[in-house]
């Protein structure tokens, strides 16, 4: 695996795609997790583990030394093989139940081609992964599981979009926990709470989860 | 019941603690003080662990009514401290009597300091912590006028050391080390060279989330967008103006445009104390 060093404490690790980024993820957390060898000192834990786009960030090691063992090892490891390796089944599909009543149905269904009730389908039937998180709390770009259209941004962003809305953009697909400013095409809107500081799991959506949208009626 | 009632607040006055590490993969930024030795230096002289949480002063004009007798200890720039009326050291622990007016006025050099009490700020904490997160909008709003600042009860051993602190000299000026990468191969050999041979000027617009520079801008060798990647403290961040920007406590998680390098850990803390107006330039880290 390719990758590279940020200051004395971090490594950005090069993937792909988004899906390899929570595979990688996954990946980092098993090797910090695994027991150290006899007579060597153990691997330091990173603080984060950061998945993005086309990479994932693994931050607050202790220094230099943490960093270069860190290296050292994932150059020899490859994700192919340990997804391989692999054997425990993905968990429930998280379902958010949603209004189809975006402002943007109408382009959407336009760049597809289609009715806006195809948008609809389209979007209940797919099942997406959560990638990565970011922007604000709580906010997680997913992707589809299956080949899912895409669709360009707004070319002048909101300043303001109502928190709750479930909107898309190039290959994501997104909820916005908060009203923020945004430039997203929405597509409908969700009662669910994404982001709640005072729950266990603060966050709903968390890399690695799989979710579902709903239909339900206005 | 031990607190502090902000009697005055012409100046921004958070609370901050060690911040929250470990949710950056959840859009958390970590947050916490600018200056952690600092942080951790004020705990250890009223004789706190060092991750109670203190108030960080920005620049100063505030002054704190103590409702029952607290030890205290400013860190970080040296603002004038007066405590029931007389002058007070900066830098080591500091006894104020219930009823005694607690003033920390702006001062001629740096930016902010850290205003520790014997057993802690006692706000509740979010996701593990106290600190107010400017960027995600988490934790405490500001002190204003009229609040009740709740202490929590100090531990049996917290007499502090009582040691003055060595104080950081501010001159205005400060030569930042940094480690090139992950993305110095967006820039041109010209720009980088430039980047490790000029000053930049500290914008006006600099705050927890970034201190911001003006000077010759980066030029990329090719166009196209980098995808958002994570971000990690001190990161130099170079947007489309070509002007870097440091990312502080407060930084988003994830960024979309290229760094080009990382400030060691040990100078980060200045950029907690630079003015605008003040002047920064950059020295690889050897």
């Amino acid at each position: 695996m390719r990758t590279k060093r940020v200051g004395d404490h971090a490594l950005l690790l090069l993937v792909d795609d988004p899906r390899s980024a929570v595979a990688v993820r996954n990946l980092v957390v098993d090797l910090a997790s695994r027991p150290g060898q006899p007579g060597r000192a153990p691997l330091a834990a990173p603080v984060e583990i950061v998945p993005a786009a086309r990479t994932v960030l693994v931050d607050g090691l202790p220094g230099p030394v943490a960093v270069e063992r860190w290296q050292a090892l994932l150059a020899g490891v490859s994700l192919h093989d340990y997804e391989a390796g692999r054997s425990d089944p993905p968990g429930e599909p998280v379902t958010i139940d949603v209004t189809y009543d975006g402002a943007d149905l109408d382009v959407v269904a336009r760049v597809w081609a289609c009715s806006r009730e195809a948008v609809v389908t389209r979007h209940t039937r797919t099942m997406f992964l959560v990638a990565f998180c970011g922007f604000v709390p709580g906010f997680a770009y997913c992707v589809a599981a299956e080949p899912f259209p895409e669709v360009p941004r707004r070319e002048v962003p909101r300043e303001r979009v109502p928190g709750g809305s479930v909107a898309l953009a190039g290959e994501y697909c997104g909820v916005y926990p908060t009203a923020t400013p945004g430039g997203w095409q929405l597509v409908g809107a969700t009662s669910a709470r994404l982001f709640d500081a005072d729950r266990p799991e603060p966050a709903l959506l968390s890399p690695g989860n799989r979710l579902r949208f709903r239909a339900t009626s206005p | 019941m031990r607190a502090l009632r902000v009697e005055q607040a012409d100046c921004l006055v958070l609370v901050e603690d060690l911040g929250r590490p470990g949710y950056a993969h959840l859009g958390v930024p970590r947050s916490g003080a600018l200056d952690k030795v600092a942080l951790a230096l004020a705990n250890r002289l009223v004789g706190n662990p060092e991750d109670h949480a203190v108030l960080e002063v920005l620049v100063g004009g505030v002054r704190l009514l103590a409702q029952e007798s607290v030890r205290i200890a400013l860190t970080g720039a040296q603002l004038p401290m007066v405590v029931g009326g007389r002058p007070a050291p900066w830098g080591t622990a500091v006894s104020v009597a219930a009823g005694s007016l607690v003033e920390v006025g702006p001062g001629p050099g740096g930016l902010r300091s850290w205003l520790a009490v014997a057993g802690g700020i006692d706000v509740p904490t979010t996701l593990g912590s106290r600190s107010t997160d400017s960027l995600s909008g988490l934790g405490p709003a500001a002190l204003k006028v009229g609040d009740l600042v709740p202490v929590g009860p100090a531990t049996p051993h917290a007499d502090g050391s009582g040691q003055a602190a060595p104080a950081r000299p501010l001159t205005g000026r400060a030569v930042l080390r940094l480690r090139l990468g992950p993305r110095d191969d967006w820039f041109t050999d010209a720009s980088l060279a430039a980047l490790l041979s000029g000053w930049y000027d500290v914008s006006p617009s600099s705050n927890r989330v970034a201190l911001r520079l003006r000077g010759d801008p980066l030029a990329r060798r090719a166009a196209g967008e980098l995808a958002s990647e994570g971000i990690v403290d001190g990161a130099i961040q170079v947007p489309g103006d070509g002007q870097p920007l440091i990312f502080l406590a407060d930084h988003p998680t994830t960024g979309g445009y290229p760094v080009v390098g990382v400030i060691l850990d040990d100078d980060l803390a200045w950029c907690a104390q630079l003015r605008p107006g003040d002047r920064v330039r950059f020295m690889p880290a050897t």
